[in-house]
């Protein structure tokens, strides 16, 4: 207990506030993003993610977008257990044939308004296994997507970026 | 005559065997190939004497030259430090083979992957069932590792049967492909009698990519990218398991300081990932503080990769003959800085975890796989040693882990708490190693060397943070890649998991699989 008691206490707040020139402006994206959360989706944005045939570095990333040091959260938006609950879906990897049906009916089970996120190269095209004898579909041939992340896997940072800034340009 | 030993060894059991021909291709390879009617006699000759599992057993089709499959059956010679290779040709038409399944279980899986790729049927396995080519969309008849695999033909769409446990108040619980957390699909079914689990069975396949026939038709260079994205959380492991099997076939030795720094680079792999499963320990038994410090750790960890090597999670600085990394001085001084303070921060970890009885109370006992269940199921890697199955391959074959004094660490319960503390110990000894190899590397010379295309086939392996990782290459004279066989561990562990859980409940399931933390992709391929 005071080992933990006294961790904390000399760790104090770790989150991290990104590059100086950056945190200025992320924090005030930040801000009118919990605005703009507040008036379409009330109070925050619930994300949902599935993984359509990833190699797991970009479930590491989104993972990683919610640990201490970046904490999403902040801004309002969370990673929810249920596609009930979501009012987004981020989806990650190439879309293997076995995927496909689970992938619309996650879709599915979501109440309305709804969107759909892509993030890493392989969900935008397949990536390096487009080609693939078990790569049929594109996942924008299931359902509809809104907004794609790029890199191999984007790193945290990118991911809140790019997060903060469609959600101010296009759902303003 | 090469390999007299060995084949003194399966005589004594087995007086009448004659080879048809033995080869040594590369020092710790040696290849036996054998009759159809010996196949199985000598495999099993063999997984006795060398007290070894399956490592590796696949198919090759070699019909378009030979008018014939082939099927290899590696296995693992600890003392000698050698990969022993069984083959076997295999007509073209009416293609079988003697299943081993019923004897070595841990030829069972493999037998299922030739079955359903190539349609060689294994004579004798009593479940065929797809693991990948998932029933409901893959028209049985069609196997797309052959190499006149073009398109689906015909052939009908089945549903898939799960083994089914009844009795009175017997329920089935079925999880998943989606899961609740972020991580990859898969099925679960569980049979529970009131609380306990009494059968669990994994359905996989679900981020099937087909990346076996990706490799097909490309040149070795370009293979090196495909590998580091076949299991993300593990690219070093496979990118290195894959160079060495291409720069075997190259005929091409590395310098002395490529060797430190991908040792290097692989410790810190199994670093940010070992770090990465105690915390998420911690976390599935609602221990959330202990859990946040990890993370911590883990983007620390991932940070210091970024500044070495400029990626995260280390991809892109792998090349076939040498590695483009400096390593200069200034490089050296960050890491050594950077992991000093990871140690203190995951001595701190440590201490809360060791400290909370409560914790410790929830981990230990639960999810007990025990040595002789691991032993026959073939588990490796970190979950085998946790239940003492000493194996190790940075131990059993020539490098520079012998010269900084790598000790292997084992457990013997099985359960979660000893795959906790094998991995504290863990993440501690890869520490001190990536100190130890810092030390050396100064001295160390460059001397690279670049691959010429050439035809050959050979195994090259590693030993990622989960276990051993296996590739085999097989190349034509031009270096394009006509076969690569990709074992990863978890296509090892997986099995184990629905052992441990036997008699636990299912909200105990999270923290017996993460206590696994097995990747889907690397299984599923």
């Amino acid at each position: 207990m005071y080992s933990i008691i006294k961790t904390r206490l000399l760790k104090k707040i770790v989150t991290r506030s990104l590059k100086p020139e950056q945190a200025a402006a992320l924090e005030s994206i930040g801000l009118e993003l919990k605005k703009e959360i507040r008036r379409k989706f009330g109070r925050s944005l619930h994300l949902r993610e599935v993984d359509t045939g990833s190699c797991g570095a970009c479930e590491s990333e989104i993972m990683a977008v919610n640990n201490p040091i970046y904490d999403l959260q902040r801004f309002g938006i969370n990673f929810v257990a249920s596609p009930r609950h979501a009012d987004a879906l981020m989806v990650t990897g190439p879309l293997s044939k076995n995927m496909e049906i689970a992938l619309k009916k996650t879709y599915d089970a979501m109440p309305e308004p709804k969107f759909v996120i892509t993030v890493g190269d392989c969900a935008l095209d397949g990536g390096l296994f487009k080609g693939s004898y078990y790569i049929d579909k594109k996942i924008n041939e299931i359902v509809p997507v809104a907004l794609h992340i790029s890199g191999c896997p984007p790193s945290p940072s990118r991911i809140m970026q790019a997060l903060l800034d469609f959600m101010r340009k296009e759902l303003a | 005559m090469p390999g007299t030993d060995l084949i003194t060894i399966i005589n004594n059991k087995q007086p009448n065997f004659k080879a048809i021909a033995v080869t040594i291709p590369y020092a710790d390879e040696i290849v036996i190939q054998v009759k159809a009617e010996d196949f199985r006699k000598v495999c099993l000759v063999l997984h006795e004497s060398l007290s070894s599992p399956v490592m590796a057993f696949f198919a090759v089709d070699d019909r378009q030259k030979q008018a014939k499959f082939t099927i290899y059956c590696y296995f693992l010679n600890i003392p000698q430090g050698q990969w022993v290779a069984v083959s076997l040709d295999i007509p073209s038409v009416d293609p079988y083979f003697d299943s081993l399944a019923k004897d070595i279980y841990s030829a069972h899986l493999f037998e299922r992957e030739i079955w359903e790729m190539f349609g060689l049927e294994p004579r004798g396995n009593p479940d065929l069932r797809r693991l990948r080519l998932h029933d409901e969309v893959w028209p049985t008849g069609n196997y797309p590792l052959r190499k006149d695999f073009r398109e689906i033909i015909a052939g009908e769409k089945k549903d898939y049967k799960f083994a089914r446990v009844e009795g009175e108040g017997i329920f089935e619980v079925p999880v998943g492909p989606v899961h609740a957390g972020i991580i990859g699909p898969g099925h679960f079914r569980f049979s529970v009698a009131g609380e306990p689990i009494i059968h669990l069975e994994s359905r996989l396949g679900f981020t099937h990519r087909g990346v076996e026939k990706l490799f097909e038709g490309k040149s070795l260079a370009a293979g090196l990218l495909l590998a580091e994205c076949v299991s993300g959380d593990s690219v070093i492991a496979h990118s290195l398991a894959y160079s060495l099997a291409a720069e075997k076939i190259a005929g091409i030795t590395i310098g002395k300081k490529t060797a430190y720094c991908r040792a290097i680079v692989l410790e810190l792999e199994r670093m940010y990932n070992h770090v990465n499963d105690i915390g998420g320990i911690a976390l599935d038994v609602g221990f959330s503080f202990p859990a946040a410090l990890a993370a911590i750790i883990k983007e620390s960890i991932l940070q210091a990769n970024e500044k070495l090597t400029g990626s995260r999670y280390l991809k892109g600085m792998n090349k076939l003959g040498g590695i483009s990394l400096e390593m200069n001085p200034e490089q050296q001084e960050e890491l050594t800085a950077a992991l000093s303070k990871i140690k203190e921060d995951f001595t701190a970890l440590v201490e809360i975890l060791d400290n909370s009885v409560s914790f410790v109370d929830r981990v230990d006992g639960t999810g007990t796989l025990k040595m002789e269940i691991a032993e026959d199921l073939g588990v490796l890697g970190l979950a085998g040693r946790a239940a003492g199955v000493k194996i190790d391959l940075r131990k059993h074959f020539p490098s520079l882990y012998h010269e900084a004094k790598h000790k292997i660490i084992t457990g013997r319960a099985g359960d979660v708490l000893a795959r906790l503390k094998v991995r504290i110990e863990e993440f501690n000894e890869s520490g001190r190693l990536i100190a130890e190899f810092l030390n050396k590397i100064s001295s160390a010379e460059t001397e690279d060397s670049k691959i010429n295309p050439v035809s050959g086939k050979a195994l090259g392996y590693s030993e990622g943070w989960r276990g051993p990782v296996l590739y085999w290459l097989k190349t034509n004279p031009a270096g394009i890649i006509e076969r690569c066989k990709i074992t990863d561990p978890s296509f090892h562990n997986w099995p184990g998991l629905s052992y441990a859980v036997i008699g636990e409940i299912i909200p105990d399931f999270p923290l017996c699989n993460k206590s696994f933390d097995l990747s889907y992709a690397g299984n599923d391929l």
